[in-house]
């Protein structure tokens, strides 16, 4: 595979959707109440469906998904991470869909390659973020119990927030802008949760980007592990 | 004049008790000759609500255990397309599960009541989700024998005779029919593909067969509910009529699709113009209801964990939704 400019982004955005959506597929008949099941899967669909229009912009989707292997992964190290409990999943849920949300709107807005895709997907990420949002306020703002696992949650994420910022090659936006509004967005959603903004570091694992060279954390491994292995016990068959 | 009359002029003041109960019954049953549907604030006979209950929800619960084993495969998926497929069928499942308990509910049961019963082994669910999904044929397999064998028992339940459950019906059974040709052409693909592929169709249909044919439950002569469901109409055809429609549609696909079904006896009988077949194990039917099937206590282990570590998820929801009312209210005040 040759990777232009256009592929190591459409690489990176594809991957992105493709690893949240799997760990949300992880949650099936898990969720806490069966709206959960509902809402949770629909978001992995719309994920699904982003991924595979992205990655059919660098190659084939299958080759991509299930023939890498994970130094070849251009995702964020935030969506790889573990589910957890419902409050970490959301905790995710809400600093990407924030992230996804306001990088589509600028990419919907533009003229670059990326335009049509943002603008169909920037409605899908519009109802995510609402859901994020809403389940951030009920169990920021809910009970005691949930108060701390949200914060939690927040907490313990908070260290891969900062890798949504490096520049992708390809995508044209200015992400500095896109950071302020980020943490402006996020911030404020936090403060109505009565939650506390996290101060630590955003460097990531390794530092801050690396997910986008292709150096994960280690659950991702096994994740792909699972992900991939049936399509690999079969060479050259079709599904 | 028409049960649900009855119940409005109650419900406008009349006298309770004005209305004897035999007219009461007498009413209802003219409905039902009528093949008039009996709804919610209907009159309708004690007996007759609690075998829909039991039946609604016994459904319900069928659809949410029954994401379980598709469910299995959504990381395994072994094609974009079709995982993104197996996501949409789950989650229209969940989706069919919330449908059938709001139809209980119309008849005075209580969600939360019914999954605890659920969880407790005290409602049962469809035999066929405590058999496993080894292979990624069973998904397909799953899809074209499981979700056959349902519509032929959901499609007459369009015409029940109770209005909410018949039209939850008619909504799942476009998304099961739809569920069905998926399933039947994922396990096409996968007989045109390699010879392993082909091998795993086959013994996920070795496997599947008998369990399907006994969706249909146990025997007419020894199923003693089904008399008074079919002259409530709450069910249309006995389990053995059923059993046999969905025998003679199958077979053709069978064959078409290259696939033999594991059963010596079946073959096309032309005096009757339709297929005879075997008996299924009805001891195995017995010990699968009753609890002692390869998955039945994995199924409800699995529902009863999403259950107890949600329990903190929903208080927090009703917690905050309690504050904002409060909040609300002082807002409205102030």
């Amino acid at each position: 595979m040759t990777v232009t400019v256009h592929t190591a982004a459409a690489l990176a955005l594809g991957d992105d959707a493709l690893v949240l959506s799997h760990r949300l597929g992880e949650w099936s008949g898990h969720a806490p109440v069966l709206e959960e099941e509902v809402a949770l899967a629909n978001i992995a669909l719309d994920l699904l469906g982003q991924a595979r229009i992205l990655l059919s912009m660098a190659g084939d989707e299958d080759e991509l998904a299930y023939l890498r292997e994970e130094r070849a992964f251009r995702n964020l190290q935030l969506v790889e991470q573990p589910n957890g409990d419902f409050a970490h999943t959301i905790a995710r849920q809400l600093y990407f869909s924030t992230y996804q949300r306001l990088l589509y709107a600028h990419l919907a807005a533009g003229e670059g390659e990326f335009a049509g895709l943002a603008a169909k997907a920037v409605k899908e990420v519009a109802y995510h973020q609402d859901h994020a949002e809403q389940w951030t306020l009920r169990l920021g703002d809910g009970t005691e119990v949930s108060h701390e696992r949200m914060q939690r949650g927040c907490d313990a994420l908070w260290r891969f927030t900062g890798e949504m910022f490096e520049p992708v090659e390809g995508v044209d936006v200015d992400w500095a802008e896109l950071k302020e509004a980020w943490r402006e967005s996020v911030g404020g959603l936090l403060r109505r949760a009565t939650l506390e903004v996290p101060e630590g570091p955003q460097s990531g694992a390794w530092t801050a980007g690396a997910g986008r060279q292709g150096l994960h954390t280690e659950p991702f491994g096994r994740m792909l592990a699972e992900m991939q292995h049936l399509h690999r016990s079969h060479p050259g068959a079709s599904w | 004049m028409t049960a649900r009359q009855v119940g409005s002029s109650a419900e406008d003041g009349a006298p309770p008790g004005r209305r004897a109960h035999g007219d009461l019954q007498e009413l209802f049953d003219e409905t039902i000759a009528r093949d008039q549907r009996i709804e919610p604030r209907d009159w309708m006979p004690d007996g007759y609500r609690k075998t829909l209950i039991r039946q609604v929800a016994q459904h319900a619960h069928s659809e949410i255990i029954g994401m379980q084993p598709e469910g299995e495969w959504i990381t395994r998926a072994p094609s974009l397309r079709r995982k993104a497929i197996l996501f949409a069928k789950v989650q229209d499942e969940a989706g069919h599960g919330l449908y059938l308990y709001s139809a209980a509910e119309t008849l005075g049961a209580d969600r939360a009541d019914l999954t605890q019963r659920l969880i407790e082994g005290r409602q049962k669910y469809s035999s066929i989700f405590n058999y496993p999904t080894p292979t990624f044929a069973d998904v397909g397999v799953i899809g074209w024998l499981v979700d056959g064998a349902a519509i032929c028992n959901q499609v007459p339940l369009c015409r029940s005779s109770y209005g909410p459950y018949a039209r939850a019906m008619v909504r799942i059974c476009k998304e099961e029919s739809f569920h069905q040709r998926q399933g039947y052409e994922l396990l096409m693909t996968m007989m045109r593909g390699t010879g392993a592929q082909r091998e795993m169709v086959q013994d996920a249909v070795n496997r599947w067969w008998w369990p399907s044919l006994m969706m249909f439950g146990p025997p007419d002569e020894d199923s003693p509910n089904s008399a008074r469901s079919m002259a409530w109409k709450i069910k249309r055809h006995s389990n053995d009529e059923l059993r046999q429609r969905f025998v003679d549609m199958t077979v053709p696909q069978a064959e078409k699709l290259g696939v033999t079904l594991p059963d010596p006896e079946l073959r096309w009988n032309e005096e009757r113009g339709r297929y005879d077949f075997g008996t299924p194990d009805w001891a195995e039917l017995k010990r699968v209801i009753s609890g002692d099937g390869p998955c039945n206590a994995e199924r409800v282990a699995r529902r009863r964990a999403a259950h107890e570590e949600g329990v903190w998820v929903r208080e927090a929801a009703a917690a905050h939704a309690a504050k904002r009312a409060a909040r609300q209210r002082k807002g409205v005040a102030a």
